[in-house]
């Protein structure tokens, strides 16, 4: 069935993935350069690397910012699981509009908007600004996108499974555990990772909530390359680069593997 | 009470009260501060919804409200203004040239053989987990006078003297395209995906060559996903802030930059909280037709 591409597309196709990974590409080389310079080639170093080992104040902000990032996905994927519920399952109740209003409304709200509302929220209520602070506002930020992504899993969901494990007398608390997680697990990982990207990436609302003693790498990061561009940063942006690719090709793996074994399982129980 | 409807009240209420505290509150705070004076909301910034003082001490705050600062960002010897056009203008033609990047790439897509769909998803979606600032850090390098792209296009003898892109609109075009490509993308190839091959087939055979029922058919079947992916792109990208920052020049105004400025550089938090409530104003309509689509997508199916 499968068909050949027109030589159309398949232009369309390298021009568009030449784009997207030509800058990246050439950013990981420069950051083995030997030269101080960016932009003049003097042979391959790992000179760089080892600059960045002796960098204390990259390091610590690297350090709040996974830390931010982990507890941000950890409790964006409780809340937008169960934001995700109360949209899927709940029909109508009071004040459903308005909560859908604030689940989608963060998707496309301009960081600018969501920093200084948070910003002048803390000040309001007189909260001490540094870590948590920060970690308040990833948190409502990415259990919108946690919602989203979930949402799309459970609409899907058959919900027969459900009603038998009831009908059996499964309490509804458990029901959700033994049957509903297990199936949209999938979706509520790929929610983690999500929040947890969204979470390493924002500048623009860190830099806002943020007090003394709480920056992260991207408002370290953007502090520097304001000056310049440095081979440093370059290393710093292939670190993160190498990680972000072993993660997602090591969750994609994972996932198809779990979606052939949950067919195999399927087509099992059927013939059975 | 039972406990399943209590069960069922907790799952809606965590994740409305969290919204509500740390979406909406925050909001209304920024719209009183909209239309506070200036002596009373610059830092160190006293609470006035001290709550403890009791409904007269609010009621009083509430008649110092003044529409001052809306005045003052609205009027025409102020750069707001310029900024909301053109950012408005700068989102506008970028995301457009998104759609004529982003068509063709989710159309190809959409077209491959199915085994190597996933493949060519994945590579979309890659360079999204990738942080956003790197991958505009990384045009600094390619866009600068002595950068890649000049060096060249000087070993081609295309040019006698460097281009100066970075630090032009040019600049920030190139940063939004870059950055927002996988939103555009992934809409577009998810309604392209969906379509029945057999209205082409049918097309076809009644005689229509293949760009006009592509131009017939094809692209309606796409307008939703056109629609989202449009509103995807356009909508954050009019509040943006790093990539004017970072890629464009002096003379690039957009109003992201200009609250930024506004909030830390002038220290205005009642002047800043204007811009952005009127900025908020300047999207409610592409937000609210955004959501509809969600809406659509998620209960549609």
């Amino acid at each position: 069935m499968d068909k050949k591409l027109s030589p159309f597309n398949v232009t369309s196709l390298v021009f568009g993935f030449t784009f997207l990974y030509l800058p990246i590409v050439l950013l990981v080389i420069y950051s083995f350069n030997a030269s101080r310079l960016v932009t003049v080639w003097a042979g391959f170093s790992t000179h760089w690397y080892g600059e960045l080992l002796r960098n204390q104040q990259l390091l610590d902000a690297a350090w709040v910012t996974l830390r931010v990032a982990f507890l941000t996905a950890c409790f964006a994927t409780v809340l937008g699981t169960l934001a995700a519920i109360t949209l899927t399952r709940y029909g109508r109740f009071l004040g459903r509009t308005m909560f859908s209003g604030m689940i989608y409304a963060p998707l496309v709200m301009p960081d600018v908007i969501t920093g200084l509302s948070l910003l002048l929220l803390f000040v309001a209520v007189n909260f001490d600004r540094g870590f948590w602070t920060i970690t308040l506002a990833h948190i409502t930020f990415t259990m919108c996108f946690v919602c989203v992504v979930v949402q799309s899993r459970l609409v899907t969901f058959d919900r027969s499974l459900e009603e038998a494990a009831l009908d059996l007398g499964c309490p509804p608390f458990k029901t959700f555990f033994v049957i509903t997680l297990p199936i949209i697990l999938p979706a509520v990982v790929s929610g983690w990772m999500l929040a947890f990207t969204l979470s390493l990436d924002d500048l623009v609302i860190a830099s806002f909530t943020t007090g003394p003693g709480a920056t992260t790498l991207p408002m370290r990061i953007y502090s520097q390359v304001r000056l310049g561009v440095t081979p440093e940063i370059n290393a710093v942006c292939t670190i993160l680069i190498g990680i972000v690719t072993v993660v997602v090709i090591a969750a994609s793996v994972i996932t198809k593997r779990q979606e052939v074994e949950r067919q195999k399982a399927e087509r099992l129980a059927a013939a059975g | 009470m039972g406990a399943k409807a209590k069960g069922r009240w907790l799952v809606v209420a965590i994740p409305y009260l969290w919204l509500l505290a740390l979406f909406l509150v925050p909001f209304l705070i920024v719209f009183k501060i909209s239309l506070s004076q200036d002596a009373i909301a610059q830092p160190p910034y006293f609470p006035t919804f001290d709550l403890a003082e009791g409904w007269a001490v609010f009621k009083e705050n509430f008649s110092e409200l003044s529409f001052e600062n809306y005045g003052y960002v609205l009027s025409w010897d102020n750069e707001f203004i310029e900024a909301y056009v053109s950012s408005l203008v700068i989102a506008g033609i970028s995301t457009f040239l998104l759609l004529l990047v982003g068509y063709p790439m989710a159309y190809a897509m959409a077209r491959a053989p199915k085994s190597i769909r996933p493949t060519l998803l994945m590579l979309v979606i890659l360079p999204f987990w990738t942080s956003f600032l790197i991958r505009v850090y990384a045009w600094i390098g390619i866009l600068s006078p002595e950068g890649l792209l000049n060096q060249l296009l000087f070993a081609l003898g295309l040019i006698d003297n460097p281009l100066q892109i970075l630090a032009t609109d040019t600049a920030v075009y190139i940063g939004i395209v870059y950055s927002y490509l996988p939103f555009m993308i992934l809409p577009l190839y998810s309604t392209l995906e969906k379509m029945d091959e057999t209205l082409l087939e049918a097309a076809a055979d009644l005689g229509c060559p293949p760009l006009a029922a592509f131009w017939k058919i094809t692209w309606p079947l796409s307008l939703p996903g056109v629609f989202a992916g449009c509103l995807l792109c356009f909508i954050p990208a009019v509040g943006e802030f790093v990539i004017p920052d970072l890629l464009g020049g002096s003379d690039t105004l957009m109003i992201g930059k200009v609250l930024w400025t506004e909030f830390s550089v002038n220290r205005s938090w009642t002047v800043s909280s204007a811009v952005a409530v009127l900025l908020l104003l300047v999207l409610v309509v592409p937000i609210v037709l955004y959501q509809n689509v969600q809406q659509r997508e998620l209960e549609g199916r």
